[in-house]
């Protein structure tokens, strides 16, 4: 039991096929409390398949997986009152405005003052001034903002982000890092599925990597690191990427402070 | 689990009523194709069709509001199959709520398009002089088949809206629904058919259904026919929703 209360989630042998093809060959893994937890893996590795296990929408053939001290497959209800999932695609309401999509799911949360929520997420999340409008005029880093924020409305102490930043542009993907290193901060745990290696070393405090059906590695980084021979040092000229130079001069905004770190400052000739 | 139920359903239904609201164009056109139909054959062919009773409208309205339904009944998978695509479907199983709330939600948002639709086609069938001395009692029966045979064909829309591969697989369910109508006593009496053809139109569900709806219209003796018609409304009821919740917990895992 004791070890069950120590970690938010806990995956043991889990199996899982579709028809003939063997998705998942026995995973395991275990997500401390109040970490980020990224799970890597190409296309087709099967984290998507995890993650929908871990929030109760698939049943896996063989193993077991606890969120939150309760069982997936018996306590679901339990698991679904401590969880909340974004998916691979923004589920979000387009017909309705954004203001509604979360009030809508604090009604479903039978929260006590879903308008107040409501605005305060707007706040948060930078969407006030959109708040009444459509979610179909959205741009894709609002939407995925506003899923996001969706997600953390009843402050549930688990949230899954299904490759939460595929097919968004790199201002729109700091946006949504910055969303799930204050979700950290705040103490929730976040487990993070994402084919982007770079995400998964800005954000994770410990990763695994999903091949092929099973875990074939799982630590933080600086571990996984060490799996190959130590560094050598080698003078390398530093450039500036695309993704600097593109940032810069379109400013990342003030909620994209994060990539000051190595932003550069273009210099101008009027000097 | 359950004890969210009437609450959750509640919110739900508010929402996919505000998607309702916001594209009246769905209802509207679900109107439009039996308005268009009830025209061209009281106006086009009407006149040439003898149906043993003074106006031909009021033989044919019967017909025009089943029609209305099953036309309107693939938007209720339209809409159920949107929410299975966007992933919203997915949030709110993955959320502590009673999960059936969600498909109930679109049955009653269903029912109430559905009305809708049907107050519309009864206005314009009003206009092109449509009369019916029934009573309260007699328009009370009429909206009570009426509503049985909506939620019917709304749980039959319910197994094409979950498991529908595309938008146009999700809503071509409706159409031999649209058709059955034509192969009944819905447009003309089932007298003058020949027989095999004139045995289908008598024994299926359409034709008792019209002839019931337009005998309380008629103030006429409703008979057996009225049975008949709720028998077939239920049956199809019971049938369609123990598939459709067969699928949609094979669906939710």
């Amino acid at each position: 039991m004791t070890a069950r209360q120590a970690h938010a989630i806990q995956v043991r042998g889990l199996e899982k096929s579709y028809k003939e093809v063997k998705v998942l060959r026995g995973v395991d893994f275990a997500v401390a409390r109040g970490g980020i937890f990224a799970l890597l893996g190409s296309n087709g590795a099967g984290k998507t398949t995890v993650v929908r296990i871990l929030s109760t929408l698939l049943k896996a053939d063989a193993g077991t997986a606890g969120v939150n001290g309760f069982d997936v497959a018996t306590q679901a209800a339990k698991v679904r009152e401590s969880i909340s999932l974004t998916g691979q695609f923004a589920a979000v309401d387009e017909i309705l405005s954004g203001r509604e999509n979360l009030v809508l799911v604090a009604r479903l949360r039978h929260l006590a003052d879903p308008g107040k929520v409501a605005d305060d997420l707007l706040d948060r999340f930078s969407l006030t001034d959109a708040g009444a409008r459509r979610v179909s005029t959205y741009s894709g880093g609002m939407r995925r903002r506003l899923d996001i924020a969706m997600s953390l409305i009843g402050d549930p102490p688990v949230v899954f982000l299904d490759e939460p930043t595929t097919g968004l542009d790199p201002q729109a993907r700091i946006e949504v890092w910055q969303a799930v290193r204050e979700l950290a901060a705040r103490g929730t745990t976040v487990l993070l599925t994402t084919q982007y290696l770079d995400e998964a070393e800005q954000l994770a405090d410990r990763i695994a990597i999903l091949h092929q059906g099973r875990i074939i590695v799982d630590g933080t980084l600086a571990e996984l690191k060490r799996l190959l021979p130590p560094a050598k040092v080698e003078y390398v000229e530093k450039q500036p990427t695309l993704e600097d130079v593109f940032l810069a001069l379109v400013g990342a905004g003030g909620r994209g402070g994060d990539a000051g770190e190595h932003r550069i400052s273009t210099q101008t000739s009027d000097e | 689990m359950s004890k969210h139920f009437l609450g959750d359903t509640a919110v739900l239904l508010g929402r996919s009523l505000r998607h309702i609201t916001r594209s009246m164009d769905t209802v509207v056109t679900t109107a439009v194709m039996p308005i268009a139909m009830l025209l061209m054959f009281v106006y086009v062919f009407g006149g040439a069709i003898n149906v043993g009773s003074d106006s031909y409208v009021n033989y044919l309205l019967p017909g025009i509001l089943l029609i209305t339904v099953a036309s309107g009944i693939a938007y209720t998978a339209f809409r159920l199959f949107m929410d299975m695509k966007s992933g919203i479907f997915e949030r709110f199983q993955s959320m502590p709520i009673a999960r059936s709330s969600v498909l109930w939600a679109h049955v009653l948002t269903s029912l109430v398009a559905n009305v809708i639709s049907l107050v519309v086609v009864v206005l314009v069938a009003l206009l092109m002089g449509f009369r019916s001395g029934a009573g309260v009692g007699a328009w009370l029966a009429v909206a009570g088949i009426l509503v049985l045979f909506i939620l019917a064909l709304t749980w039959i829309a319910v197994i094409p809206g979950l498991t529908a591969k595309s938008v146009d697989g999700a809503s071509a369910f409706s159409y031999p629904l649209i058709f059955l109508p034509f192969l009944s006593s819905a447009f003309v009496p089932t007298g003058t058919m020949p027989g095999p053809l004139r045995a289908f139109a008598e024994h299926q569900p359409v034709t008792s259904i019209v002839n019931a709806i337009r005998d309380l219209f008629t103030q006429q003796p409703v008979g057996t026919d009225i049975w008949t018609a709720l028998a077939w409304c239920a049956g199809i009821l019971v049938v369609a929703y123990l598939f459709a919740m067969n699928t949609y917990r094979r669906k939710i895992a």
